[in-house]
């Protein structure tokens, strides 16, 4: 019993990782430039299939061609955002019609692959993804154990840019404190559009790494809407740390409640989290 | 002397650490004119929302008339005849200003009210059936006062009606003001612009860092020496 | 509008126009339905597919268990859903905007993981519920529940029209212009909000309670659909979502078509032309189909 509980939680962990990845780019989207893109699960879907083909058609692996696929999505969501800005920020016409706006999106998305692949599963065949590493009565395969760190390497990065990086002040100034943003002489519709292009990008290696983890269909990512605004709200606006913190909590509790209760239950367990995230404390757990 | 009609008893309100009123009482009677003014981060907005009812204090009591109301909702305190403007106007903007007033005439006022006839009176009689939208700047803030009053209060909290109007326009403002008050309304004035409130009001109360720091006859605020550190920092 | 209703139901041969109409009807009280809480007070609710299914699954137990006739089980459909709605309505004394939005998504796949799981109405594999033989005055079932869908959706179309030009329904709309606004302008706001969430989750429901009889086997992919979710909100946007008329004609229009479009062409491509009308309309029409005819009149 221990034993599976020990096996459980490395997983939630891993599993957590991941969803982390998911997360990221919502958190830079919502937390930093206050864009609330529903949508986004529909990249990370659109970046799943990508690589699946790439791995598909070309033999390539999936987490590069997530890579390589990224500078095509940072392209997308720059112009998704222009489209967004002046036919709605601009406006000041956010609330009903931005969400509608970006609800057609994610339906979009949807439909798009459903026309291209059709609704069945479409998974990769890697022998070298099934390895299992093995650490005392812990064992998990390479397939959840990749996407973990290429996660971890992710949230390194982007923290290091909002941290040291000119731009990634800017980002961070640009919802919170208009007035640095301006002595920093930044124009704020160009930090935004660039911010929610790297936010669009990073769906591209989370879908890399989805594709990696289990075989996808398109409505998968309709899941992921739930799961990955509980992780922003819990782990709190505006804090990168407070999404990987939650993002790892909510895969333990989806892990575990997957084994002691089964698999079916564990979708319950994010929106729960949600709801009483929601209602307790809207501000997340280490929000500004 | 008869019973005040607004009475704020140790009122305080706390956003997490930052105290935002310090145990501050006032008084205001029935027909008065009473001006709050204030440094930046004062209390006066706070207080103001906590009067109105979109606040609810941490500690003190707040009675309007004979009634306790700290635990009522706002929009019970607007049918009791507490009515306020919003420092930066909130019209409904996808309603004519015949339609905003009708809402709280619909909703808080105890009688009925002539929509028009209120929209002519503040001068804006020519567009009681144009949208917010359309509106100027001290149009706007008409407005606001204009949907206050469709109201039928006894109170109304006039907050920052006159920030970014021109001198032409404070006056014009504070004559609709004046007329109210000779009709009988109580006006809290809370406002930046110290002529305007220094004409206007019989009395005057200072806030200053949440605490009430003067309550007074304008002359006698203007003498006060805590009014004058406050607003120097010296 | 009933007469004519029930007329067609006498004079029609084709069996298909039944269950077409059924659908788009559905979709005129879905819409219309969402409208009263998005439309009307602002706040949007991405949960429809939950609230049907609620209506769906209540209506469905009560036949089964019960035996219950099907005014009972709509009745019944309606009020469970009501609940739910009222759950919502207190959700968004807490939470607005984007945050409710969230949530509802969220109670919905609460509401479908709950039904997931739960062996009596059969789980994922689902349940069949088989309407009774006999349908008085009507040659068959499925016309006497197109008449059924009829006058819901001509109920819920009267009760919206209600709302809209009354006091309640001036009411939300100051709520949607400026909730605090609204408050102090002596509004009962959160009363307001917990009875138009409670009346629009009892309008889903009972549009959502004759499906069981609809389809026979009922189970959660089909109820909790995708097409559900999306249309309830695609249709009154595009419609135009300030008055009644806008989601009866987003139901209509975009309804019918996707009847027309299932035929013609797939069903899948006719939900991408769903989703670029919503976005096209969003962006450019924001006031909708009765905003654009608005300004064309004017």
């Amino acid at each position: 019993m221990l034993d599976l509980l020990a096996n459980a939680t490395v997983a939630g962990l891993l599993l957590g990782g991941f969803y982390a990845a998911v997360t990221v780019g919502l958190s830079i989207a919502f937390g930093y430039l206050d864009i609330v893109n529903i949508a986004h699960p529909g990249f990370m879907m659109l970046g799943a299939f990508a690589a699946w083909f790439a791995t598909d058609a070309w033999q390539l692996d999936p987490i590069l061609a997530g890579t390589l696929f990224a500078p095509i999505f940072f392209v997308a969501g720059a112009a998704l955002y222009r489209v967004y800005h002046v036919s709605f920020e601009r406006r000041g016409d956010i609330g009903l019609r931005g969400l509608a706006f970006f609800f057609g999106v994610l339906f979009l998305a949807e439909v798009v692959l459903l026309l291209l692949f059709g609704a069945d599963y479409r998974g990769l065949n890697l022998p070298y993804l099934e390895t299992m590493i093995t650490a005392g009565p812990v064992s998990v395969p390479l397939r959840m154990v990749l996407p973990f760190l290429v996660s971890l390497a992710l949230f390194a990065a982007l923290q290091w840019m909002f941290d040291h990086t000119f731009f990634g002040r800017a980002i961070k100034a640009v919802s919170q404190d208009p007035v640095a943003l301006r002595l920093m002489a930044a124009d704020p519709v160009r930090v935004k559009e660039v911010a929610f292009g790297i936010a669009i990008a990073t769906a591209s290696i989370a879908g890399a790494l989805l594709i990696t983890i289990a075989p996808v269909e398109p409505s998968m990512g309709r899941d992921y809407i739930g799961r990955i605004f509980a992780i922003v709200v819990l782990g709190g606006l505006g804090s990168l740390t407070g999404t990987l913190l939650a993002a790892l909590a909510l895969g333990v509790a989806e892990s575990l409640t997957a084994t002691l209760y089964g698999p079916s239950w564990s979708p319950a367990v994010a929106f729960g989290a949600l709801l009483i995230a929601l209602v307790v404390r809207p501000t997340g757990l280490l929000g500004r | 002397m008869t019973a005040p009609l607004l009475r704020v008893a140790n009122l305080s309100k706390r956003f997490g650490g930052f105290v935002a009123l310090n145990d501050v009482s006032l008084e205001v009677a029935d027909g008065e004119r009473l001006g709050v003014i204030g440094p930046n981060g004062a209390g006066k907005s706070t207080l103001v929302n906590c009067v109105a009812g979109l606040l609810r204090p941490d500690a003190g009591r707040v009675v309007f008339g004979d009634k306790d109301i700290t635990a009522l909702p706002a929009h019970r305190r607007a049918r009791l005849g507490i009515a306020r403007s919003f420092q930066l106007p909130r019209p409904f903007r996808s309603m004519t200003l015949e339609e905003n007033l009708a809402i709280s005439r619909d909703y808080a006022a105890r009688e009925a009210t002539d929509a028009r006839a209120l929209l002519s009176q503040l001068g804006l009689g020519a567009k009681v059936q144009s949208l917010p939208r359309d509106l100027t700047q001290i149009e706007l803030r008409k407005l606001e006062l204009a949907r206050a009053l469709a109201a039928r209060p006894r109170l109304v909290i006039a907050d920052e009606v006159m920030a970014g109007l021109s001198h032409g326009e404070v006056d014009e403002m504070m004559g609709v003001l004046l007329a109210l008050n000779q009709g009988g309304i109580t006006i809290m004035m809370i406002e930046h612009i110290m002529r305007a409130v220094m004409r206007f009001s019989q009395r005057i109360i200072v806030l200053d860092a949440g605490r009430k720091i003067a309550d007074g006859a304008p002359v006698e605020i203007v003498r006060n020496e805590a009014v004058e550190r406050a607003y120097l920092g010296a | 509008m009933l007469i004519g209703g029930y007329a067609a139901t006498v004079a029609i041969a084709n069996d298909y126009y039944f269950y077409a109409g059924y659908i788009v009807l559905q979709y005129v009280v879905l819409a219309t339905a969402w409208n009263i809480l998005g439309g009307y007070a602002g706040y949007v609710n991405f949960g429809s597919a939950g609230f049907y299914a609620v209506g769906a699954y209540t209506a469905a137990i009560l036949c089964l268990a019960l035996g219950a006739p099907l005014p009972v089980m709509i009745l019944g459909g309606g009020l469970a859903a009501g609940v739910i709605g009222l759950a919502a309505g207190y959700l968004a004394l807490r939470i607005k905007d984007v945050y409710f939005a969230i949530a509802t998504l969220a109670l919905a796949v609460v509401v479908q993981t709950i039904v997931d799981n739960w062996d009596y109405v059969g789980g994922t594999r689902g349940i069949y519920v088989l309407h009774p033989h006999h349908a008085i005055g009507f040659s068959n079932y499925p016309r006497l529940l197109f008449f059924t869908m009829l006058v819901l959706a001509v109920g819920s179309v009267v009760v919206a029209r209600s709302v809209e030009h009354s006091r309640f329904g001036r009411g939300l709309a100051a709520i949607r212009d400026d909730e605090h606004a609204a408050e102090s302008a002596g509004v009962p706001t959160l009363r307001l909000k917990l009875m138009a969430a409670t009346l629009s989750g009892i309008l889903m429901g009972a549009a959502g309670a004759p499906f069981p009889y609809f389809v026979s086997h009922l189970e959660p992919s089909s109820t909790f659909s995708l097409a559900v979710a999306v249309n309830a909100i695609a249709m009154p946007m595009i419609g135009g979502a300030t008055s009644w008329a806008g989601p009866v004609i987003g139901a209509l229009v975009l309804g019918g078509a996707q009847q027309i479009a299932t035929v013609t062409i797939s069903s899948v491509l006719n939900l991408l032309i769903v989703g670029l009308l919503l976005i096209g309309f969003v962006i450019f029409a924001p006031e909708g189909i009765v905003g654009l005819a608005r300004r064309l009149l004017r």
